[in-house]
């Protein structure tokens, strides 16, 4: 009898249980230095009573998981959250498959709009800025410069300042035989490469002006045809195999001293790292010349519709504690960018995310902090892949620089 | 006589020349298309066995200074961490043994369904003769050509309102209705050159349609139905696309982990692992080639592949 | 009771034509239908009208991708039979290895082409396969920068497309020869017929039914390379290797123009039909003839 009543007891357990905050969550954070950050997350969760329900669909930076995100939401089963970033956030809620913005109870007791500063507050808020629909866990930074510090010791080379010192280092590198810029040639490094010049040669309005408000005539005007020049001169300090190439490859060939310099995202961090290499004795960082401009790209996840209890419950804890403090630590140290959360002491973090911290304060106050377009966070992926395609096409072609801007523009038109 | 003897024996040493001759060219060309098959999966093996070090710094043919495996081990079962209660599996990486299990499950009722029904199909077509019957094997016929992007969000939409969202039954669903068009072709071009006599005299005897297809058809139909099969295993087993929308985290086949760890996007890319993985999630197509390539070739040669 | 028997043969393959008409028939229809709306990062079903067919065919992009797919498409049917008879031919010449290279053939088909697509990106990289390795072993001028070079790159892909199927046709070549009756093949020997006329004459003029599944097996995976593309070239470099399977795919998901993505997709399956299908249709009345 006893046997039976605790069989009973063992069987009714579980349906107590399933009220726990239950979260199904799409990313694609599937290997490295990515997955263990996620892996803290998914732990506090688990240790806060949550039950995750994890979805992980690799490749080509979110490419993939879209197509898996789309099929679902079409199907009426949308995940609780899913990693979604930029004005992607905005366009799903226009097709109202977000409201009824479960977690913006959670932003508001938790004073989110004092935690963030305002221009991350905002792409995460939905209903024109009014709620909040998505949660950020990080700021990167996409203006980097990775250079072999042996390298540059050894032909008396300083990190650049502008970019005409960058392409004089270039020129004398280049005739030592070494190759100035590693560079991986696909459709989406060339765009992370040709914003970063952008930003420098053509200066902070010019680029919020094209790449944010998406000006015409600043799209096809003489200053983008001056990026694209520099962009052909970059090429000539690219070597032949790097059609193709991937990033952490390119980023192989700065760790070896094959070449010297490389513009990448502070992902690349990751690749040094886990060569044993460390910043300022290994290698060096520095952003991209430019005047206090940041290009930033925060990653973060959306909470779609979804009802029922325990989902409901799932997505706010999940968003507290995304925007936790010792997360936000946590999370950045394995991932290498740098806290979204303002108030997060930098104390653990290595010499170039402290760097990109206190540069992150000074272009805000500049007017230099600005989204990136290449890896979308300023514009929606139609005008982002439009402009995209001209870049890579420049880059990989002997098209001029004047029919490079027009195309630009006339690109930009046509996608809008 | 001895004149004549002398010459045929000359004859036939020279003939014996060219033959031999002609058997080192043939050698020779089936090398080297051997060679142009073999490199990338030589490339592959030997970049599983090295460390990311040598990998990094090494060139692309060179041999592995050690053997490694692993790699292999670490594909299969996941990276091992220390940790406080001693080693265990770090949960974060994906690796490949649970997902082996949910592309079986998918695997075998879906070529199961499917090839039954592209029997049943092709005996109908072409036995039971009946008006527009061609028609309907072009419509058939059609459906392999439909680009499977297409029909991604319909498809999800259908699943969804069937309840089949995320499960390895909707995956079943899918691969049976897409793998039709392919198993209908394959089994009607063989029953086509199948004699009709059989059926007729079958037919005069009083003998229904389906005491026809268990007791005649299927019997000899062993040759197409191992063609058939090994079609159908190998394209839902390397299935991705169909993987990767209709089917998430736990229930998903090999080929969506594969993926996952092979395709990181800003994370670390560990090559060593990668190969490896590849070769162990391509090891139960690559048996199933080995081991039905003699039914593979001598089923197609029972007359099937012809119209 | 009479009907139901009657009728048997039709109701048996209703089940399997009802859900052709559904998932095949209809969805291309679903298709057709959201080409003609506005429809952005998810479906709307408001109705348009046929700008998406302008916008898509006023897109450089899009002419690269169709004139790709007849490069690729052509090639690669005509290399993957090419070489599948060439070899199945030698190896039906009685080889004792016959076994172990019929496989080593075949084995690509069984390996997924997101790693191999690494294996050959590495291979054909001027810096790192096969161009590094014939520079190595002493031929300074060689080059071989198909991959890196707008206008060849799309070549690339064939190589690595062929790689993948030409063991299959090879083999279902191989089967097809091994049906022909050996009595046919004496008599024509008897007839002084040599081998090289034997094949051409006789033997492969039998291979027609082969050629129609081989050209429709060829056309399918054409139509499908989304994997090989990406792998090896990400549609690169710039846009040049760029295929409408990855086109549909990335204006669908990644750029959030499903309208636009599903016109190009009824393109591709017009263009699919207006080539193939009268072959086919043609093939089918020829065996009708010969009964």
């Amino acid at each position: 009898m006893k046997k039976i009543l605790i069989a009973i007891y063992i069987f009714l357990i579980p349906s107590f249980v399933s009220a726990a905050p239950t979260a199904e969550v799409l990313h694609w954070w599937t290997s490295g230095g990515e997955a263990k950050a996620l892996q803290v997350l998914k732990d506090d969760f688990a240790k806060q009573g949550g039950v995750w329900k994890d979805m992980p669909v690799a490749g080509g930076g979110g490419d993939a998981a879209m197509q898996t995100l789309k099929a679902r939401i079409v199907a009426n089963d949308a995940p609780a959250a899913a990693q979604i970033k930029g004005p992607t956030i905005q366009e799903y809620d226009e097709e109202g498959v977000v409201s009824p913005y479960n977690i913006n109870e959670v932003a508001q007791k938790e004073g989110w709009d004092k935690l963030l500063s305002s221009q991350v507050a905002n792409h995460m808020k939905c209903e024109d800025g009014k709620s909040y629909c998505a949660a950020p866990v990080n700021i990167h930074r996409i203006d980097w410069f990775w250079a072999n510090k042996k390298v540059l010791d050894d032909n008396g080379i300083k990190m650049p300042t502008s970019w005409a010192e960058f392409n004089a280092a270039a020129d004398k590198l280049q005739a030592k035989g070494i190759i100035p810029l590693a560079h991986g040639s696909q459709p989406w490094q060339d765009a992370t490469v040709f914003e970063a010049v952008a930003l420098g040669v053509g200066g902070n309005d010019f680029y919020k002006k094209a790449f944010v408000d998406l000006d015409l005539n600043t799209l096809g005007g003489s200053t983008m045809v001056k990026v694209f020049d520099q962009m052909r001169k970059l090429k000539s300090y690219t070597d032949q195999g790097s059609p193709g190439r991937d990033w952490n490859v390119a980023t192989g060939m700065v760790m070896e001293g094959k070449a010297a310099f490389q513009i990448m995202g502070d992902w690349a961090k990751g690749e040094f790292a886990a060569a044993g290499m460390e910043p300022g004795k290994d290698y060096l960082c520095s952003p991209t010349p430019s005047n206090s401009g940041y290009l930033y790209n925060v990653d973060s996840f959306i909470f779609y519709k979804n009802a029922g209890k325990d989902k409901v419950e799932g997505q706010k804890l999940l968003a507290s504690l995304m925007m936790g403090k010792n997360f936000q630590k946590v999370f950045n140290i394995y991932k290498g960018s740098i806290p979204a959360r303002l108030d997060v002491s930098m104390a653990d973090f290595d010499m170039c995310a402290k760097k990109s911290n206190s540069d992150l304060k000074t272009a805000g106050s500049k007017g230099g902090l600005l989204p990136s377009f290449a890896h979308g966070m300023a514009l929606r992926l139609a005008q982002k892949g439009a402009i995209q395609d001209v870049v890579t096409e420049h880059f990989n072609s002997n098209m001029s620089s004047q029919d490079a801007a027009k195309k630009v523009a006339a690109a930009v038109k046509a996608s809008l | 006589m001895v004149k004549n003897n002398l010459k045929f024996e000359q004859l036939e040493t020279a003939s014996k020349k060219k033959k031999i001759i002609y058997r080192w060219i043939l050698f020779l060309i089936l090398g080297i298309f051997a060679l142009y098959y073999i490199t990338p999966l030589y490339v592959m093996i030997v970049t599983s066995l090295k460390s990311m070090e040598e990998i990094r710094t090494g060139n692309l043919f060179y041999l592995p200074k050690t053997i490694n495996f692993d790699s292999w081990l670490e594909a299969w079962r996941g990276q091992l961490v220390n940790t406080t209660s001693g080693l265990k599996v770090d949960a974060g990486n994906v690796y490949l043994k649970n997902y082996f299990w949910n592309s079986v499950k998918m695997v075998v009722p879906a070529v199961a369904i499917s090839t039954i029904l592209g029997a049943l199909n092709g005996y109908a077509l072409t036995k039971w003769r009946f008006k527009y019957d061609n028609i309907i094997f072009l419509l058939f016929l059609f459906g392999t050509f439909i680009p499977y992007q297409a029909i991604l969000l319909p498809m999800a939409r259908t699943l969804g309102v069937l309840g089949l969202s995320n499960s390895i039954t909707g995956l079943v669903v899918v691969h049976v209705i897409y793998g039709l068009c392919f198993t209908t072709l394959f089994c009607r071009n063989y029953y086509v050159s199948i004699s009709d006599e059989i059926v007729r005299a079958a037919r005069i005897d009083g003998a229904g349609f389906f005491k026809i297809f268990f007791k005649i058809m299927l019997p000899i139909s062993l040759p197409i139905l191992v063609v058939t099969v090994i079609w159908q295993f190998t394209q839902i087993w390397n299935d991705f696309l169909f993987g990767a929308t209709f089917s998430f985290g736990e229930a998903a086949p090999i080929q969506v982990a594969l993926n996952n760890m092979v395709l990181t996007s800003t994370s670390v890319k560990r090559y060593n692992v990668d190969m490896a993985a590849a070769i162990i999630a391509g090891i139960p197509t690559l048996i199933v080639y080995v081991l039905a390539g003699k039914y593979f070739i001598r089923g197609l040669t029972a007359g099937s592949v012809k119209g | 009771m009479i009907w139901l028997k009657r009728n048997l043969p039709k109701i048996v393959i209703s089940p399997s034509c009802a859900l052709l008409v559904w998932f095949v028939y209809g969805f291309i229809l679903w298709t057709l239908y959201i080409s003609f709306t506005k429809s952005k990062i998810l479906p709307n079903y408001k109705f348009w009208g046929i700008d998406q067919y302008f916008r898509l065919w006023s897109m450089d992009r899009w002419h690269v991708s169709v004139s790709n797919l007849f490069i690729y498409t052509s090639l690669f049917l005509i290399l993957c039979i090419l070489i599948g008879i060439v070899l199945a031919i030698l190896l039906d010449q009685k080889i004792r290895a016959e076994g172990f290279l019929r496989t080593i053939y075949l084995y690509p088909m069984a390996l997924s082409f997101i790693v191999t697509g690494t294996a050959w990106k590495w291979i054909l990289n001027p810096t790192l396969g096969i161009e590094k390795f014939f520079i190595d072993i002493g031929f300074e001028n060689f080059t071989f920068d198909w991959l890196i070079t707008p206008g060849m790159s799309i070549y690339t892909i064939v190589i690595a497309g062929v790689w993948q199927s030409s063991g299959f046709i090879m083999a279902i070549f191989l089967a097809g020869l091994r049906s022909v009756d050996d009595e046919i093949i004496k008599a024509a020997k008897i007839d002084g017929a040599g081998v090289v006329s034997i094949y051409t004459k006789i033997i492969l003029p039998m291979m027609r039914p082969v050629f129609m599944s081989a050209v429709v097996i060829l056309v399918h995976l054409a139509i499908k390379s989304y994997d090989l593309v990406i792998a090896l070239t990400s549609g690169g470099p710039g846009t040049s290797s760029d295929m409408p399977a990855v086109f549909m795919t990335q204006f669908a998901f990644h750029r959030s123009e499903i309208g636009l993505a599903s016109s190009s997709a009824i393109m591709m399956f017009l263009t699919v039909t207006a080539i193939v299908i009268p072959y086919l249709y043609s093939e089918l009345k020829r065996e009708d003839g010969k009964k």
